[in-house]
């Protein structure tokens, strides 16, 4: 038996939808089902108290601090290194052999698995460099990490960038440097500060890279070059050892939130910026 | 005197953008220089296929790693790519704007929840259900393949829509006006010439998929043995890293290192297979 063309789009149509419905409904179920189990251990003393007792008590203090301190180093590096190699690409080159090398290895970057970073972290700062595991070799190692992350944003955004802007400003007899800072930056940057934003959320959520870098030592870290547990870590040791449940939970519960508010930040500027650049 | 600041300001640009070069050489030449020797002593052969992983007793072989690994990927990709390019024809083709507005932005969530995350909801959830209903210990490359298919959604979702919307609106036109309806169009036009791209983003999704650590090593069960059916549990490159990273030293942590080449080539095949179709389509 045939299946009428009419018949077989109602058919594919509502296997698909169906398909999309299942797929937003999963996204609920995973967020709900840590939100509901985690939201209740949040309290104020949870979120302003160290850990005690391996993380059985007390509560994750240290940890968030040494998942800010690490995030902020990794953007502090990374942010001017991909931003740069973004106006490289847009501004001061034409397609060629060299944009082509640059560009395989932002792509290279980006597919090369966390732990592999973690490797590389491990053996470069903290054994040859002799950074030890601290908050700056986990810095340094999500740096890296989120490059190709903040080279393809930046990219993408500073395209975007309407040429009449680029026109304007050399028509006025303004240089190269004068045109991208007083008038491609500015128009780009709402799109450049999204691909900053999506960087900090890998560095939040990262494990398996941070781990071998930052190490997992509960104490609060004292300067870049302590030990530092995220977390993100300190939420993998909690489950995988099975030290204490309820706080895995909270403190999943915590990055699921952190992760929500980064998300729609994110996608709050993106909407402005595409809404402003057409 | 403007000449010259123009220049030297061009001048660190390019350096600034050589970073990405020095970086990805850097991290080729420390996990070679850390990792080859292992291999040397051993042999590539018996590394690879090698059956025994004792690091105790000097056997490195990382074959049911290897197959460990491809399991649970090829795993992935049957469940999540119907998926995921449901989800991209659902986006471009099928979902009025508003709901495409909040369809999108959820989707590409997903690929910013920890993948931690993601395995303890699968070591709390999959694995019970996987016991319950199908047997075994839970714990089992179907585990991961499921976890991992719904990790791997964003990047092919985003991917394919991508490349299903670059298409001229001539072939959709054309098309519905020879008669044909929606689905036919979409099936015999759209995604035949947006091919290259959805490519692509299946290829890009299997890397992510195959470098996945955190998540699959809480649902795999992470036995050193080749799994003999989807219900076995089973080791893959990236975990016997993850997990043994932590306490190996000397020769066992260089052949971690060692299994790190491995999975660095793997991922370095499937991406430049992934920009050769790019650049193909593009041709």
């Amino acid at each position: 038996m045939r299946i009428s063309p009419k018949k077989s789009q109602i058919i594919a149509k509502t296997l698909i939808w169906a398909v999309a419905v299942i797929v937003i409904l999963l996204l609920i179920f995973i967020m709900a089902y840590i939100l509901v189990k985690g939201l209740p251990t949040l309290s104020w003393q949870f979120l302003s108290e160290v850990p005690r007792d391996m993380g059985r008590s007390g509560g994750i203090l240290s940890t968030i601090v040494s998942t800010l301190l690490v995030t902020v180093v990794a953007v502090v590096v990374a942010t001017p290194l991909g931003v740069g190699t973004a106006f490289y690409l847009t501004e001061y080159t034409r397609e060629g052999r060299v944009t082509r090398i640059i560009r395989f290895c932002a792509g290279a970057l980006a597919a090369i698995p966390s732990i592999v970073y973690g490797l590389f972290g491990f053996i470069f700062f903290v054994i040859y460099l002799k950074l030890g595991w601290s908050v700056i070799s986990g810095g340094l190692t999500l740096g890296v990490m989120i490059l190709p992350t903040i080279i393809r944003t930046s990219e993408d955004a500073i395209r975007a960038v309407h040429p009449m802007y680029r026109d304007v400003s050399y028509s006025l007899g303004g240089t190269k440097w004068q045109t991208i800072v007083g008038a491609v930056a500015p128009s780009a940057l709402p799109g450049i500060i999204t691909g900053v934003i999506l960087g900090i959320g890998r560095c939040v959520a990262e494990t398996a890279a941070v781990i071998l870098t930052a190490g997992s030592a509960l104490r609060m870290p004292t300067s870049l070059f302590s030990p530092a547990r995220t977390m993100a870590v300190h939420f993998y040791i909690l489950a995988r050892e099975g030290i204490s449940m309820e706080r895995a939970y909270g403190t999943a519960a915590l990055l699921i939130v952190f992760i929500l508010i980064i998300n729609v930040a994110a996608n709050i500027l993106l909407n402005k910026f595409v809404a402003k650049g057409r | 005197m403007n000449n010259l600041k123009e220049k030297l300001i061009g001048n660190g640009f390019f350096l600034i953008a050589l970073s990405t070069l020095s970086v990805l050489a850097l991290i080729t030449v420390f996990i070679l220089i850390e990792g080859v020797p292992v291999i040397a002593k051993v042999g590539l052969f018996n590394f690879i296929f090698g059956m025994k992983w004792a690091p105790s007793q000097g056997a490195f072989g990382i074959f049911p790693m290897i197959v460990g690994s491809v399991s649970v990927t090829v795993g992935a990709a049957l469940l999540g790519v119907p998926t995921a390019i449901c989800c991209s024809i659902f986006l471009t083709e099928f979902a009025p704007p508003a709901v495409s507005k909040i369809v999108r932005p959820a989707i590409q969530l997903l690929a910013g929840i920890p993948s931690v995350v993601y395995g303890f909801w699968g070591l709390t959830f999959i694995v019970p259900a996987i016991r319950n209903f199908l047997g075994g210990p839970g714990l089992s490359v179907l585990a991961g393949s499921i976890i991992l298919a719904i990790m791997i959604l964003p990047t092919i979702v985003s991917i394919s829509e991508v490349s299903i919307l670059a298409l001229p609106r001539q072939y959709k036109e054309g098309s519905l006006a020879l008669g044909a309806t929606h689905w036919q169009t979409i099936r015999s036009v759209l995604l035949p010439a947006a091919k290259s791209g959805i490519m692509t983003s299946v290829i890009l999704g299997m890397g992510r998929a195959i470098g996945e650590t955190m998540a699959v090593i809480m649902v795999l069960g992470n036995a050193v043995a080749l799994p003999k059916s989807i219900l076995d549990p089973a080791r893959t490159l990236t975990t016997n890293i993850g997990i043994e990273m932590g306490y190996a030293s000397g020769e066992h942590q260089q052949a971690l290192f060692a299994t790190g080449i491995v999975l660095l080539v793997i991922i370095m095949l499937l991406n430049s297979a992934a920009q050769l179709i790019v650049q193909r389509g593009r041709d």
